[in-house]
């Protein structure tokens, strides 16, 4: 798939694409956090008829929404077969500026590219927690991404 | 305590006032920005309530106003946008500067001011004003069109050249001598290329520094680091929003980011009370004499501004209908063309009155237009 991207200076990015039903779909990603999705009429490919916006939890939401089925599908493979990939954990210190907040505050994905598939609090394990899933100090979190990404989860979390 | 208490009514009418203007403003569909500076005149002298206790304060927020401005201004700049935006838009930048500064400065010259009043409207007459635009094409949903983002490089480009122009006009305001305007353009564009080297080199340690997680914190060391460079500035007479400027382009990343989200209340209440001071600064009597020449500067600066848009968005490719969109949404004029005539003395005998009636002008028209030439689109079809 041809993903087209085009810099809104000052704004943030615009994807574009053409869905298999011809259909051309560009997606806002303002630099808050902020989505717009629209489409492009075929009688005036220059003007983006506006469908929806999306505050950044609901577009954190759609996310996990949309990639979730697939994640639990490749987990147990992904970190074998994708060269790059691993996975790691994090444990939540006490001085953790999101201890006590939620995921989506965090914005972990967003800034770092990798996510976090898991939540193990004592004995119990959250698997695939919604972006509203409150964080607290000593928590363990399940990342999984590039060794870089992983890295710059801890640096989120520590703070 | 009568004074304190005289200070505290008035102002907070004032604010109460601004409130419901910029509720008002929202509501028809044009920025805020006008509003205030009408209500600056109406509180101006000649005007129709004269506020003495909140004078000061006005007068010193309108200051730390014009460095929140700017400041904000450089947070939101980044180096590889505006290489991006070089890349593609030089020519349109070029038109820009030419098409829209000419008219400002035939009028100066007709006006009889002198090299200074002359520069300085050629500059009020070119720069478009980038917070309103931006908005404007949010409101409009114009984000994914074909036309926005050659509107946005055309900004961002105009923007940077402000860096170069501000401190010439302010040089030269000061009363510099020739040799004394090439030091100070030499000493600000040093100053632009060392914040650059520094944001590069040491970016990350002066962030770290400046990044504090607590918020307070984080306000107080930008503020604090802002407020210090910008009297700097002003000291070598290169003016204190360029000084501003250059804190917010040292500053990167998640840095800039969240001394945007800290920074922003702050900079609408300052933001509000410099164009209401500038409004106080001219006087009601003053500005009919120049209406004439406001309204015909106005008539010029839509025209040539929307051959600007025309031609940028040309260079991306869009049809004549984006082209329209583009071209009107640069018409409307604002914050800079005011902070400029802050520069020069708002209380220049032509110069405040015409600026300020010039950006009332399109401030308000601007949008308007822009609304009604994006407007006339066919029924959306269903697909």
């Amino acid at each position: 798939m041809d993903v087209n991207e085009v810099l809104l200076p000052g704004v943030g990015l615009r994807y574009e694409f053409t869905n298999a039903d011809g259909q051309r779909i560009g997606i806002v990603a303002r630099r808050t956090g902020e989505f717009e999705l629209v489409d492009y009429p075929r009688s005036d490919p220059d003007e983006g008829r506006p469908l929806f916006r999306l505050t950044a939890e609901e577009a954190d939401t759609v996310a996990e929404i949309l990639g979730a089925p697939r994640i639990a599908e490749r987990f147990a493979d992904l970190t074998r077969e994708v060269p790059g990939l691993s996975a790691g954990q994090i444990s939540v210190p006490a001085e953790s500026p999101f201890a006590g907040g939620t995921l989506g505050q965090s914005r972990a994905r967003t800034r770092t590219g990798a996510s976090i598939v898991a939540v193990v609090r004592g004995e119990t394990v959250i698997a695939s927690p919604a972006p509203s899933q409150i964080i607290e100090a000593g928590d363990v979190l399940v990342v999984i991404g590039t060794h870089e990404g992983i890295a710059a989860v801890r640096e989120i979390f520590r703070g | 305590m009568h004074t304190s208490l005289a200070l505290l009514l008035e102002l907070g009418v004032i604010l109460l006032v601004l409130s419901g203007l910029g509720a008002l403003a929202r509501r028809v569909g044009i920025p805020p920005i006008p509003l205030y500076l009408l209500a600056g005149l109406a509180l101006g002298e000649g005007g129709l309530a004269p506020v003495p206790a909140a004078g000061q304060f006005v007068q010193a927020g309108a200051t730390i106003g014009v460095v929140l401005l700017l400041l904000t201004l450089g947070l939101e700049f980044s180096t590889a946008e505006f290489a991006h935006s070089v890349r593609g838009h030089v020519p349109s930048a070029a038109v820009d500067l030419v098409v829209n500064a000419a008219p400002g400065a035939v009028a100066g010259w007709l006006l009889g001011l002198d090299g200074i009043g002359i520069l300085a409207l050629a500059g009020a007459t070119w720069i478009s004003s980038s917070g309103i635009v931006a908005r404007l094409l949010s409101d409009l949903r114009r984000l994914g069109n074909r036309e926005t983002p050659a509107v946005l490089s055309v900004l961002v480009m105009e923007d940077f050249a402000m860096a170069a122009y501000l401190p010439v006009l302010a040089v030269l305001t000061a009363g510099g001598e020739w040799w004394q305007a090439v030091l100070g353009v030499a000493v600000a564009l040093s100053a632009v290329a060392a914040a650059f080297f520094a944001s590069h080199r040491w970016g990350h340690h002066i962030n770290r520094w400046l990044a504090h997680p607590d918020d307070e914190q984080l306000m107080l060391r930008v503020l604090g680091t802002t407020l210090v460079v910008a009297a700097l500035a002003e000291f070598v007479d290169a003016s204190a929003a360029v000084g501003a400027f250059l804190v917010g382009l040292t500053l990167t990343g998640a840095a800039a980011e969240r001394a945007r989200a800290v920074l922003a209340p702050l900079r609408d209440l300052f933001g509000a009370v410099f164009f209401l001071s500038i409004g106080l600064a001219v006087s009601v009597a003053s500005l009919v004499p120049v209406l004439p020449a406001a309204l015909a500067l106005a008539v010029v600066g839509g025209v040539t501004k929307t051959y600007t848009g025309w031609v940028a968005a040309g260079r991306d490719g869009a049809g004549r209908r984006g082209k329209l969109r583009a071209g009107t949404a640069l018409i409307a004029r604002g914050e800079f063309s005011i902070v400029i005539i802050g520069l020069v003395g708002a209380g220049h005998a032509v110069l405040g009155p015409l600026v300020t009636a010039y950006v009332l002008l399109l401030a308000t028209l601007g949008p308007l237009i822009t609304r009604w030439a994006g407007s006339r689109s066919p029924a959306p079809s269903i697909a």
